[in-house]
């Protein structure tokens, strides 16, 4: 049992450290890594692309994709040794990550050689940047409830609907579509699977101002948007399977910590004063600093499990399902603990707030982590069925016509 | 990174498994808790000549040499199968004490019979309720004979020996190793809320005792704890892991209103909640056990953080167990109460998670060089 890499493993981590180092600022100490932090500011898109460039020039773009993907070829634990050292610098605000976890990928694995030939090097030298229209005003958790048709015209399709939660639409030049293709068939067995421009005729995007104040996802609007068949992915009616491939990847994807968590309450805790003691003299705020620390560090070793099982060369066991879950849950507990230490000036906005307002933003940002890429109730019933193997909810809408399926409407 | 059991102690640890379930079903923990059986001899000795409480002694000493992580992984399938044995007692206090505090005539008188079984050891430290903080203990040791009555003396009705946490004729603390026969110490078998596992007073009056020559201050008390605390972490992990699978299983056959119970999201919401704790906890035993495996200096924290999560996820399985059980939940019949007792039990045993999370944070303050003179480090 060690924390060693392997001789190999030392001489990855040795490259990406040199790679880093030349085009990056090591994080200050006590910076905190906000994940939303100044995700829609201006510009981050494009630094976020220059900095993608950079990674591909120098052999980290795509590094355990395969060679046929343009890729690195390389291995998962080298992916995530890399991903593990681009965290302690000040670039990764990783604006475009979605495209290379599941668009890209998602062309990758169901499309043709020229197709991979075609997107797949431009997104991963940051070219060109993907958007998902999968999530619909009502079809999110129940994302099989997707209404967007797509109809038969010729040797193309034409589609109407309306998509919401697209991150980055607007910055996007090419996105991934579900839509339903037949309305009689049961509900998952419908849909097909396409991608387009985003500057097809037809398409309208809006913002959506989220409670934080930033606008981080659109609402995308389809009107009789003209789609060619040679791009769709796997057979018509099949999408879901073309969408579900990848998806779980976004769901277990190894969460980092984002937010505020131990490392951050104990820097606060250090800073304040409880009566004539320091705050971490008190019995209370020891208590639950306890509790964020055997958390935080329960995670840190669950990737270290992960790590050990990749390095082997194998698939990661089930822990690897509850990093998302505990860590969005963790950071709003964060935050508000934090803004609790700070007492009745906690609610203050301000340069001048400790660790740089970290507490604040993400009490505002939080609620999104516990929403976005599966909900703490979806993960739950993933985790309860798929590890635990306890049987699925009974469900009104198996079996049947979608257009048959309970609504609400009135 | 290599942050797993290595393979040979996973096979330890199937066998252990397997010859658990055969051996000791929780029929033979009711024995001991319905008051027929002290402990279950047959299976102690079974478990001595398989070498399982010689896994840390050397071979000098009868040992195997396998070290604390054999210690840790076969601590979990205890805990997993409530075998009724002093493995705890014998193995994580008694054998620890001697190995990391005793002289070499102390390891050599002692040690080969702890190894194969033949003596049995524990720990007897506590003397009131509250805090335990050894600075004021009242059993006393001056001129060769200890003074003083522990309480609540895990398997002190079968020990055979015992290692005593007592001060001094310089009020220090320090440990001291006592036969526990002859007319100058008496025992008086203590209820609990785990009859399934023995426990007793101990009073001594003038009784001859020898001080383990290495354990001088609250230091090695403290050192002793934490390395008891991360082996029961394991155990703890092995009574929240078998009180999920309890559950799991249950709501998986159980129907209600026309459907299994664990279709239901506040079942299987719940029992996922318990999944997550008892992972959390999984991994920072790991790290304790790497710690304590390694003699880092990282231990004290590490143990803390051990304790801390594994008490919470073995009292979050064992009750949410019984929940999910329903009105057989509660039933003296069913096992849900064997876990749920010995899941406080170990809960308790070595100070409360509360306390554990204060010693955690001073431990840190500690560790990273936070300068708070006005944090009560004395804790230990």
């Amino acid at each position: 049992m060690d924390f060693e890499d392997s001789a190999e493993e030392a001489a990855y981590r040795a490259r990406c450290r040199a790679f880093l180092d030349r085009v990056a600022e090591r994080r200050r100490p006590g910076h905190v890594r906000g994940y939303r932090r100044g995700e829609d500011a201006p510009g981050v898109v494009e630094k976020a692309r220059a900095f993608q460039r950079l990674k591909w020039d120098a052999g980290f773009a795509g590094i355990s994709w395969p060679k046929e993907w343009h890729g690195q070829g390389g291995s998962p634990i080298q992916q995530m040794i890399y991903d593990q050292e681009e965290a302690d610098y000040e670039t990764t605000v990783n604006a475009i990550g979605l495209q290379l976890g599941i668009c890209v990928p998602t062309i990758c694995r169901w499309g043709t050689q020229e197709q991979r030939d075609r997107f797949a090097p431009p997104a991963l030298r940051g070219e060109e940047v993907w958007c998902q229209f999968y999530s619909e005003p009502a079809g999110g958790s129940d994302l099989g409830a997707i209404r967007t048709r797509a109809e038969r015209d010729g040797d193309g399709w034409v589609v109407n609907g309306q998509k919401i939660w697209t991150s980055l639409a607007h910055e996007a030049d090419w996105g991934v579509l579900l839509a339903r293709t037949d309305f009689d068939k049961p509900k998952h067995e419908g849909l097909s699977f396409f991608y387009l421009s985003t500057r097809t005729p037809g398409i309208e995007m809006r913002r959506i101002k989220q409670m934080s104040g930033a606008s981080h996802f659109n609402a995308v609007f389809f009107n009789d948007v003209r789609i060619p068949d040679s791009q769709r992915l796997g057979p018509v009616d099949g999408g879901w399977k073309v969408a579900m491939s990848l998806l779980m990847g976004e769901r277990y994807a190894l969460t980092d910590d984002f937010g505020p968590s131990f490392k951050e309450l104990f820097s606060l805790a250090r800073q304040l004063r409880i009566g004539e003691r320091s705050a971490l003299a008190d019995p209370g705020v020891q208590e639950r600093l306890a509790e964020f620390y055997v958390k935080a560090q329960g995670l840190r070793y669950t990737r270290y499990r992960i790590m050990t099982s990749l390095s082997r060369g194998e698939a990661p066991g089930p822990e690897a399902s509850i990093g998302k879950l505990v860590a969005a849950t963790k950071i709003q507990e964060a935050a508000s603990y934090g803004l609790e230490l700070l007492g009745a000036a906690g609610a203050a906005v301000g340069p001048d707030m400790p660790l740089e307002g970290i507490f604040e933003e993400s009490f505002l940002d939080s609620p999104a982590y516990r929403i976005a890429g599966g909900t703490d109730e979806i993960l739950r019933n993933t985790i309860g069925e798929r590890v635990l193997g306890l049987p699925p909810d009974v469900r009104a809408d198996k079996g049947i016509p979608f257009r048959k399926i309970p609504t609400g409407a009135k | 990174m290599d942050f797993d059991f290595p393979d040979e102690l996973k096979q330890l640890r199937d066998t252990a498994r397997a010859i658990l379930a055969e051996r000791s079903p929780t029929a033979v923990a009711r024995k001991v808790l319905d008051g027929n059986l002290d402990l279950d001899r047959e299976l102690w000795k079974e478990i001595g000549d398989l070498g399982w409480l010689a896994a840390t002694i050397p071979e000098a000493h009868g040992g195997l040499g396998l070290g604390p992580l054999a210690v840790c992984v076969l601590a979990e399938e205890i805990g997993r199968s409530l075998a009724p044995v002093p493995f705890s007692s014998s193995v994580t206090f008694a054998t620890e004490a001697l190995l990391h505090y005793g002289s070499p005539e102390q390891q050599r008188a002692h040690l080969p019979r702890l190894a194969d079984g033949t003596v049995i050891g524990t720990l007897a430290f506590v003397e009131s309720v509250g805090i335990t903080d050894p600075r004021i203990f009242q059993t006393r040791f001056a001129n060769g004979r200890l003074d003083g009555t522990k309480l609540l003396v895990a398997d002190g009705v079968v020990a055979d020996i015992a290692i005593v946490a007592a001060r001094g004729v310089d009020g220090a603390p320090g440990l001291y190793i006592a036969a526990l026969a002859g007319a100058t110490v008496s025992r008086t078998s203590r209820p609990t809320i785990d009859p399934s596992r023995g426990h007793a007073d101990l009073r001594f009056e003038g009784h001859p005792v020898e001080p383990l020559a290495g354990a001088r201050g609250t230091a090695a008390f403290s050192n002793l704890l934490d390395r008891a605390a991360v082996v029961m972490a394991f155990e703890q992990i092995g009574i929240a892991g078998a009180a999920l699978d309890m559950a799991t299983a249950y709501a998986k056959e159980r129907y209600a209103f026309g459907r299994p119970v664990g279709s239901f999201q506040a079942i299987k919401h719940k029992l996922v909640d318990v999944y997550v704790a008892l992972e959390l906890a999984r991994s920072n035993a790991y790290f304790a056990a790497w710690a304590l495996a390694n003699e880092a200096p990282e231990l004290p924290v590490a143990a803390a953080a051990a304790r801390v999560s594994a008490c919470e996820a073995a009292w979050l399985a064992t009750k949410e167990n019984i929940q999910t059980h329903g009105g057989m939940g509660f039933t003296w019949d069913l096992d849900c109460h064997l876990y749920y007792r010995r899941a406080k039990l170990l809960g308790l045993a070595l100070g409360s998670a509360t306390e554990w999370k204060r010693k955690l944070i001073e431990r840190l303050c500690v560790q990273e060089g936070v300068p708070l003179a006005d944090v009560t480090t004395a804790r230990g």
